[in-house]
């Protein structure tokens, strides 16, 4: 059966998307440290020109197949049967693309505001970037686990060199959390290895089937790592201090790419793989991400830290990327690859708005603020779009996201979807309160006379605006990216696994 | 009676070795210059690599061996003393104590441990023990003006003396049950009268064990390592940590694969408990140190735990996955140490963990190797370490021992905390004081050779694993 589709780029694509940052950290490892601005400009450029490559992912992607694209393979290591092997389908290829962007915008708004160890910091960011491509466009799982943990290392310095006061508690625990859950991953990685013939390759071990109890064990090996990392209920505690001492650049990656590797782990491999697993812990996983939502939403009503708030509304947002999920229809999965996009773009925006704030403060403290629109105005109006966007206002990508997750939801089980609704409800609570602290009221002495954001800090933020309503009022631009893959998952995980290994027998009698 | 000249060509390197100790410790007596002895025993060191690749074959009845297995020990073994060679001169300069026999007791040591990796009998595998511990013994209290380095000699000594007797007695039990030493022979014999259930074989099993179990330091026979490791001078230590160790494992892959083979299934019910205790105690000890000496001498003592998982599985791959795992852990432990022996200067000692606060800052590029090194200890990819972790792992569930590999996994986890405790140190604290670095260009030779070796191991490990494999056919 074929699955992929040759890369008609007449170059190597995705590697260079890998290898492009990773080259620009080795030329900044050679650097003089005491240069920063030259440091800064060749982690813009290099950032940028990734970027640059990246759009032909964009326009040349066939979108009427879904069959891997921009494939290339090469032998790794022969004895042990893994190999190179990159390519991009529907589901993943959008996120190679908010990878790419995301980066850009981390190196500007890090741009004044890191000062101590500027070159580690953006040799940190680049490799960080080469990984999460990496992670995004693996097809051997091997080669998807060492980009995966490979991550590990410049997040953790990132939160925990350049972090605020509690910082290196953050970094240790971020890091432990995701260790524990990975290492299970691997021993299930290497089951699954054995059992399927000694083959990493994902889309041959998509045409196995495997016995119902190994499924089982396998979809709680892999439920270690890839829930840990969304992060669900009940194993999210890592992320409101990751994301709330991390430096600015660090929370937006967190929220705009890292988290997604959850979700997007169970996308490309616990569903496909393990579909009856899959399907049979759909009440469990339905649940936790309805406790995650609303659990999640009323937290965030006690916050009295700007990032602790964004942070938990993670939780909860990232919860319904995990019901759309495992809802299992094309609603519900579209919706929630969508709000995985949306989440990105909201919550990067939102933390990337922070930074822009504690720049000038040097306070996240709810409290401190009030009367900010009337100091910043530009800046209170970006802030306000992210905030609907972040309730999830029709003509915000918000709306887009949460609504067909929701039209899913209900399609799986009414009862989650009704709770998951009420979520948005203490979603538009929370955000709209802390718009109101932050914004209205009377001016705190501690924001008056602050200057309105400069160009810098507009660039930074005005990709992040268009990709709002983009999404928002024309989103069949990105849903039409996963229509066929998604389908083809579906057909997969919903009793697929029959009619496919029926249709090989065909095919090979055919030949 | 004509007795034939013995073929002599699968022991050359040794012979050459011996003679070259030899010559080198004449040397001494005219050399001033110290430094030279290094010199002359790394070069020397090369000859014997050049011989080692080229020897094979079976000599002395049947009682040496030289076959891929012992070649990639041999390996390990020379690699290492390069690299110990290279972290010393400057270390021994700084605490005086530089004297030639040091060179020439670690190439006596490291000839110990080519015996032993390549004995098809025990009494040579005796003899090579004896020889590797006594030098070592001897290094190990090398600072002698210094207490600690003494009592880590003395401990070294007794324990070591203990272990060494408990091999003999499992010998004697061995050869009043089967009538030879020769390791062929016991299994000829197990096999052809079906003793695998043997309470006397039983026991001389469990005191081989035993005996192995000290040198590789895995626990509850671990008790000397700490003191030992602590009190050596840094850069024996260091060879410590990887010579006997490797050694051990290789006299444990080879007896009990050979010998035992039959009564495998007895024998992993010894190994078993010893490989979770040991990861157990390795690990969780090393949480609470404050030395940076006993941390990494306890997480050598966890890694012990993780390669016996290579052993118990019992199969050719299994060991294969341990002569890599050794192999990828001797160049990342010696950089280790490498690190540490920089810090050392005159008058400051330098191995507390809390020395290490803000080294990114005032010695960045001393805080990036030790922060590769530390990853990879820990076994974060894309550095070597994950990969040889990543290799015996599969080959334990291959073998159908997950929930052992499962539990392997969760002590790799816990060990991330010690080890990334110096990475934090490092990059996230501010420096208290100045620390020097002692640096010299052997030292820095063999820091950016381990630190090469981590990464492209870490990388390409096909070609690795392809000779760890081809060193395991002839099981």
């Amino acid at each position: 059966m074929v699955q992929t589709m040759n890369n008609t780029m007449g170059f190597p694509i995705l590697s260079v998307l890998i290898f492009l940052p990773l080259a620009g950290a080795a030329l900044i490892l050679l650097m003089n440290r005491a240069n920063d601005k030259a440091i800064r400009m060749v982690s813009l450029f290099v950032s940028i020109a990734t970027f640059i490559v990246s759009l032909p992912l964009f326009t040349v992607f066939d979108k009427t197949t879904h069959l891997m694209q921009f494939v290339e393979r090469y032998e790794w290591i022969p004895s042990l049967n893994m190999s190179y092997y990159l390519g991009l389908d529907g589901i993943s290829v959008l996120f190679v693309l908010l990878s790419t962007l995301v980066t850009i915008l981390c190196v500007l708004i890090s741009w004044e505001s890191v000062r101590t160890k500027t070159k580690e910091f953006f040799i940190s960011l680049l490799v960080m970037e080469g990984a999460m491509i990496g992670v995004f466009c693996s097809l051997d799982f091997m080669l998807f686990y060492i980009f995966w943990e490979a991550m590990l290392i410049p997040m953790y310095l990132l939160i925990g060199v350049w972090g605020g006061p509690n910082r290196v508690y953050a970094a240790v625990k971020f890091f432990l959390y995701t260790l524990v859950g990975s290492v299970l991953m691997l021993v299930g990685i290497i089951v699954l290895y054995f059992y399927a013939g000694r083959t990493f390759d994902i889309l041959e071990l998509m045409t196995k089937a495997y016995p119902y109890k190994m499924q089982l064990m396998l979809f709680w090996a892999f439920f270690a790592a890839f829930a840990v990392k969304v992060p669900m209920f009940p194993v999210h505690t890592w992320l409101p201090d990751a994301h709330t001492e991390a430096p600015t650049a660090g929370s937006v990656i967190l929220a705009a790419v890292l988290i997604k590797m959850g979700a997007y782990g169970f996308l490309r491999f616990s569903m496909p793989l393990l579909p009856d697993a899959s399907r049979a812990m759909t009440p469990v996983m339905l649940t936790l991400s309805v406790i995650a939502i609303i659990y999640g939403g009323i937290i965030c009503l006690a916050q009295t830290d700007l990032k602790r708030l964004i942070a938990y509304s993670s939780v909860s947002h990232m919860g319904f990327v995990t019901l759309g999920i495992f809802a299992l229809n094309t609603q519900g999965v579209e919706g929630g690859i969508l709000q995985m996009l949306n989440h990105g773009v909201v919550t990067g925006a939102l933390f990337l708005s922070v930074g822009v704030i504690y720049d000038r403060t040097h306070t996240r403290v709810i409290a401190d603020y009030g009367g900010v629109a009337s100091v910043m105005p530009i800046y209170a109006s970006f802030f306000m779009v992210f905030t609907f966007a972040s309730v999830g206002l029709p003509a915000t990508n918000g709306f887009i996201g949460e609504f067909l997750i929701l039209l899913g939801g209900f399609k799986a089980n009414q009862l989650a979807g009704v709770l998951a609704a009420s979520g948005i409800i203490i979603g538009a609570g929370y955000m709209l309160w802390l718009y109101q602290r932050v914004f209205f009221m009377e001016t705190n002495a501690k924001v008056a006379g602050l200057q309105d954001m400069n160009m810098r800090e507009l660039i930074t933020l005005l990709p992040m605006v268009v990709l709002v309503f983009w999404i928002g009022i024309y989103p069949n631009v990105f849903l039409s990216f996963m229509h066929p893959s998604v389908q083809h998952l579906l057909e997969r995980v919903n009793g697929g696994a029959a009619p496919t290994v029926a249709a090989n027998i065909v095919t090979q009698i055919l030949r | 009676m004509p007795i034939a000249m013995p073929n002599l060509a699968p022991v050359m390197p040794e012979i050459a070795m011996t003679f070259l100790a030899i010559v080198l410790l004449m040397a001494d007596l005219v050399i001033r210059q110290k430094d030279t002895l290094g010199l002359i025993s790394i070069i020397s060191t090369g000859i014997v690599l050049y011989l080692v690749l080229g020897s094979a074959g079976e000599t002395f009845s049947g009682m040496f061996v030289s076959d891929g297995y012992s070649t990639f020990f041999k390996l390990i073994f020379l690699a290492n003393l390069i690299l110990t060679v290279l972290i010393s001169s400057r270390y021994l300069q700084t605490m005086r104590i530089n004297f030639g026999e040091y060179y020439a007791l670690t190439m006596f040591a490291t000839l110990g441990m080519m015996l032993m990796a390549s004995a098809a009998d025990i009494i040579v595998l005796y003899l090579g023990l004896e020889l590797m511990a006594l030098s070592t013994y001897v290094l190990a209290g090398f600072i002698r003006y210094d207490i600690r380095s003494n009592e880590a000699a003395i401990k070294y000594l007794l324990l070591g003396a203990f272990a060494s007797a408990i091999l003999l007695y499992g010998t004697s039990m061995i050869y009043g049950l089967t009538g030879t030493t020769n390791l062929k022979g016991i299994a000829a014999y197990i096999m052809n009268n079906n003793i695998a259930g043997n309470p006397v074989l039983m026991l001389s099993m469990i005191f081989f064990a035993v005996a192995f179990s000290f040198k590789i330091a895995a626990v509850p026979f671990h008790m000397w390592a700490p003191d030992a490791y602590e009190g050596a001078p840094t850069p024996i230590t260091a060879f410590m940590s990887v010579g006997p160790k490797a050694a051990g494992f290789a006299v444990l892959g080879r007896v009990f694969l050979t010998a035992f083979a039959s009564a495998r299934a007895d024998w992993a019910m010894v190994l078993i408990p010893i490989a979770i205790l040991t990861m157990a105690v390795g690990n969780i000890v090393a949480l609470s140190q404050t030395n940076i000496k006993r941390m990494l001498a306890y997480s050598s003592i966890a890694h012990a735990g993780y390669m016996l998982l290579g052993v118990i599985v019992g199969t050719p791959t299994g060991l294969s996955s341990v002569l890599n795992y050794m192999l990828i852990y001797a160049f990342m432990n010696v950089g280790a140490f490498a690190v540490v022996i920089m810090l050392r200067s005159e008058g400051f000692a330098g191995d507390n963990i809390s020395d290490y606060e803000g080294l990114a800052k005032t010695h960045p590029s001393a805080a990036a190797l030790m922060l590769i090194f530390m990853f990879s200890l820990t076994g974060i990819p894309p550095m070597a370490g994950f990969m040889g972790k990543f290799y015996l792992f599969m080959s334990a569930i291959n073998a159908g021992y997950t929930s052992l590999v499962i539990v392997a996994v969760l002590f790799s986890a816990i060990s991330a905390y010690f080890y990334l405790r110096i990475v934090m140190l490092m990059y996230m604290k501010e420096p208290k004081e100045s620390v020097e670095l002692n640096t010299s260009p052997a030292l820095g030779l063999a820091l950016a050779m381990t630190a090469a070796a981590v990464i492209l191991i870490g990388v390409l490990p096909g070609k690795v694993l392809a000779l760890a494999q081809m060193a395991v056919a002839s099981f």
